[in-house]
C-alpha cells in the first residue's frame, strides 16, 4: 500500500520535473514545478511529516511559485521579442554538470547511513518547534536576520524606484 | 475492512455534498437576500409545470439554480483562437478543486460511537488542520492566474494579476490572524481548537457561564479574519478582480459551465471561510453547556442525552453556525460598495496585516500573564 503510494507519487514528481526541464514555454515549466513541489509534499505526508508537508505547500507552492509565475507572466518576453538565445552553446555544459551531480548523489546515497526509522512519527509541530528553539536556535535566528535583510533591501529598491 | 472504507467514504461524501449543495443554494440565497434588502421580489420565474393539472411549481424561485445549471451546460463553450487550450480548460477545475478540498479538515462534529467504533466527524483528521486549509486556499490562486494567462487576452491577464495580488495580500492577513487563535488553544489541529472552545472561560470569575469561544478570547482576530476572508473570496466589497459588469476580470473569455465553475468556486470559498470562522471563533460544533453525555447547565441542572442525539445536535449546531456566517458575509456583500484596487491593497497591507501582528503580540503578552494556553 505504502509502496504503491510512493511509486505513484514518485512517478508524478519525476514526470513533472522532466516537464519543467523539457517544456519550452516558461509558464508551463513553472506550473510543472508547482506540481513537483506538491508531489514532494505528498511524499512528506506518506512519511507522517504533516507539518513539513503543509509548510512545503504553503511556502513553496503557495507563495514562492506564485511570485515566480506572476513575474514570468508580466516580465518575461516571448521568443519573438528576444530572438534566438545568444548563449546557446553553453547549454552543452549541462551534460557534464548533470553527470557530475548524478555521480555525487549516487556516492552519497550509497555511502549514507540507513535512515532512522523511528523518527518518522515525530514529524509533528511540537517536535520540530522543540528542535528549532533548542538545538537549532542559532541558525533559526540567523535565518530571520537574513529574511529581515532581504526585506529591508526590497524596501530600499522600491523607494529608489518611486 | 469494508466497513472502515465505507465510513471514510461516508465522511468524505458528507463534506462534499454539504459543500456542493450549499454552494448551489447560495446562488438562490444571494438573489433572494438582495431582493429583500432592495425591496424587490427577486428570482421567481423558473417553474416546472405539472403535466395533468397544469399547475406551475415555483417554490419561491428555488428552481433557479437548476435553471442556471441547465443554461450553463447548454451554452456554447467558447475558446479564443490563440488561447492555451489545456490551461484554459484546466483553470476552472483548479479553482473548484482547491475550494472543495479546503473544507476537508474542518470538523463538523465531535465523534460518533457506533458499537465499539469511534468515528471522527471530520473528512480528514490532520494534526495540522489549520495549515491544511490555509495551504489549499493559497493554491486556489493558480486557477485564477492560469485563467488570466491562458485566455490570450491582455485584459484577462491584468485581471488575473489583480486577483492574484488581492488574494495573496488577503491570505497573509488570514495566516497572521489565525496565529492568535492557535496560540490561545495551543494546537494546529482544528478538532483540538474546537474542543478547547468547549471549556468555560475564566471559571474563577464567571463560573461555568461563558464558553471560551474564539470570538470571546480573540475578538480582534475574528474581525481581521472575517475581513481578510471576504477579500479572499473575491466578492463585493473586494470584487475588483472580477467586477462582473464594470471592470474586465480574469474570466472575460469564459462562457458556459467553465464560467459557472469560477462563480461556483467563489461560493465554495465563501462556505470554506464561513466554516473556518465557525471552527476558529464560533466554537465549531460546540453547543453551549452540551457535554458528551448531555447538557450540564451552569445552574446545576443536568439533562442526560444518548450519544447519537448529542452527535446530531453538534452537527446541527455546526451547520446552523456556518449558514449564519454565510448569511452575514452576504449581508456585507449587499451593504458595502466596491473598494478601489489601491484601497483594497492598502487595507490588506497597512491595515489588516499590522493589526494581525499586533494581535499576535498582545495574545503572547496575555498568555504570559495568564500562564500558558487555555
Amino acid at each position: 500500500m505504502a509502496l504503491v503510494a510512493f511509486a505513484l507519487i514518485a512517478l508524478i514528481a519525476l514526470g513533472s520535473a522532466l516537464g519543467l526541464v523539457l517544456k519550452r514555454n516558461p509558464i508551463h515549466g513553472a506550473l510543472f514545478l508547482v506540481v513537483n513541489l506538491g508531489s514532494i509534499a505528498a511524499l512528506y505526508l506518506t512519511l507522517g511529516a504533516e507539518f513539513l508537508a503543509a509548510a512545503q505547500v504553503i511556502v513553496y507552492a503557495g507563495a514562492i511559485m506564485v511570485l515566480f509565475v506572476f513575474a514570468i507572466m508580466v516580465l518575461i518576453p516571448g521568443k519573438e521579442e528576444t530572438g534566438p538565445d545568444p548563449r546557446r552553446p553553453w547549454r552543452l555544459l549541462a551534460l557534464p554538470a548533470g553527470a557530475i551531480l548524478l555521480m555525487l548523489l549516487a556516492v552519497y546515497v550509497v555511502g549514507a547511513p540507513a535512515a532512522p526509522s523511528g523518527r518518522a512519527t515525530s514529524g509533528g509541530v511540537e517536535a520540530i518547534a522543540r528542535l528549532l528553539f533548542t538545538d537549532y536556535l542559532f541558525p533559526f535566528e540567523l535565518t530571520s536576520v537574513l529574511l529581515l535583510a532581504a526585506m529591508v533591501g526590497v524596501l530600499l529598491l522600491a523607494r529608489r524606484r518611486a | 475492512m469494508i466497513a472502515d472504507l465505507g465510513i471514510v467514504f461516508g465522511r468524505v461524501l458528507f463534506v462534499m455534498m454539504f459543500m456542493l449543495n450549499l454552494g448551489g443554494i447560495l446562488t438562490w440565497v444571494e438573489r433572494k437576500q438582495s431582493a429583500i434588502m432592495q425591496d424587490r421580489i427577486g428570482a421567481n420565474r423558473a417553474s416546472i409545470r405539472i403535466p395533468l393539472i397544469g399547475v406551475r411549481l415555483r417554490i419561491l424561485g428555488l428552481l433557479h439554480p437548476l435553471a442556471d445549471a441547465i443554461k450553463m451546460l447548454t451554452k456554447e463553450d467558447f475558446m479564443p483562437a490563440r488561447a492555451d487550450r489545456f490551461l484554459f480548460s484546466l483553470a476552472p477545475f483548479v479553482s473548484v478543486f482547491f475550494a472543495l478540498t479546503a473544507f476537508a479538515s474542518i470538523p463538523f462534529g465531535d465523534t460518533l460511537r457506533v458499537g465499539d467504533r469511534v468515528i471522527p466527524l471530520q473528512a480528514v483528521t490532520l494534526n495540522v488542520g489549520v495549515l491544511y486549509v490555509f495551504a489549499m486556499l493559497s493554491l486556489g490562486v493558480y486557477g485564477v492566474m492560469m485563467a488570466g494567462w491562458a485566455s490570450a487576452n491582455n485584459f484577462a491577464l491584468l485581471g488575473g494579476q489583480r486577483s492574484a495580488a488581492l488574494m495573496i495580500s488577503a491570505e497573509i492577513a488570514i495566516g497572521a490572524s489565525i496565529m492568535g487563535v492557535v496560540m490561545v488553544y495551543g494546537s494546529l489541529d482544528l478538532q483540538d481548537i474546537v474542543r478547547g472552545q468547549g471549556h468555560p472561560l475564566f471559571p474563577q470569575i464567571f463560573g461555568e457561564w461563558i464558553p471560551a469561544w474564539g470570538i470571546v478570547t480573540q475578538p480582534l482576530a475574528f474581525l481581521l479574519f472575517l475581513t481578510a476572508g471576504i477579500a479572499a473570496t473575491k466578492r463585493i466589497p473586494f470584487d475588483m478582480p472580477e467586477g462582473e459588469s464594470e471592470i474586465i476580470g480574469y474570466f472575460v473569455e469564459y462562457s458556459g459551465m467553465k464560467f459557472g465553475m469560477f462563480a461556483m468556486a467563489d461560493f465554495l470559498e465563501t462556505v470554506v471561510i464561513a466554516g473556518m470562522t465557525t471552527a476558529l471563533f464560533l466554537g465549531g460544533w460546540q453547543v453551549p453547556y452540551l457535554q458528551p453525555d448531555g447538557f450540564h447547565f451552569p445552574w446545576g441542572a443536568v439533562a442526560t442525552l444518548p450519544q447519537v442525539l448529542v452527535a446530531l445536535l453538534q452537527v446541527g449546531a455546526f451547520v446552523v453556525k456556518v449558514c449564519v456566517m454565510i448569511f452575514v458575509m452576504m449581508l456585507v456583500r449587499w451593504t458595502l460598495p466596491r473598494f478601489r484596487y489601491d484601497q483594497a491593497m492598502r487595507l490588506g497591507w497597512l491595515g489588516l496585516f499590522p493589526l494581525s501582528i499586533l494581535n499576535i503580540v498582545l495574545t503572547g503578552i496575555a498568555l504570559l500573564l495568564a500562564g500558558g494556553p487555555a
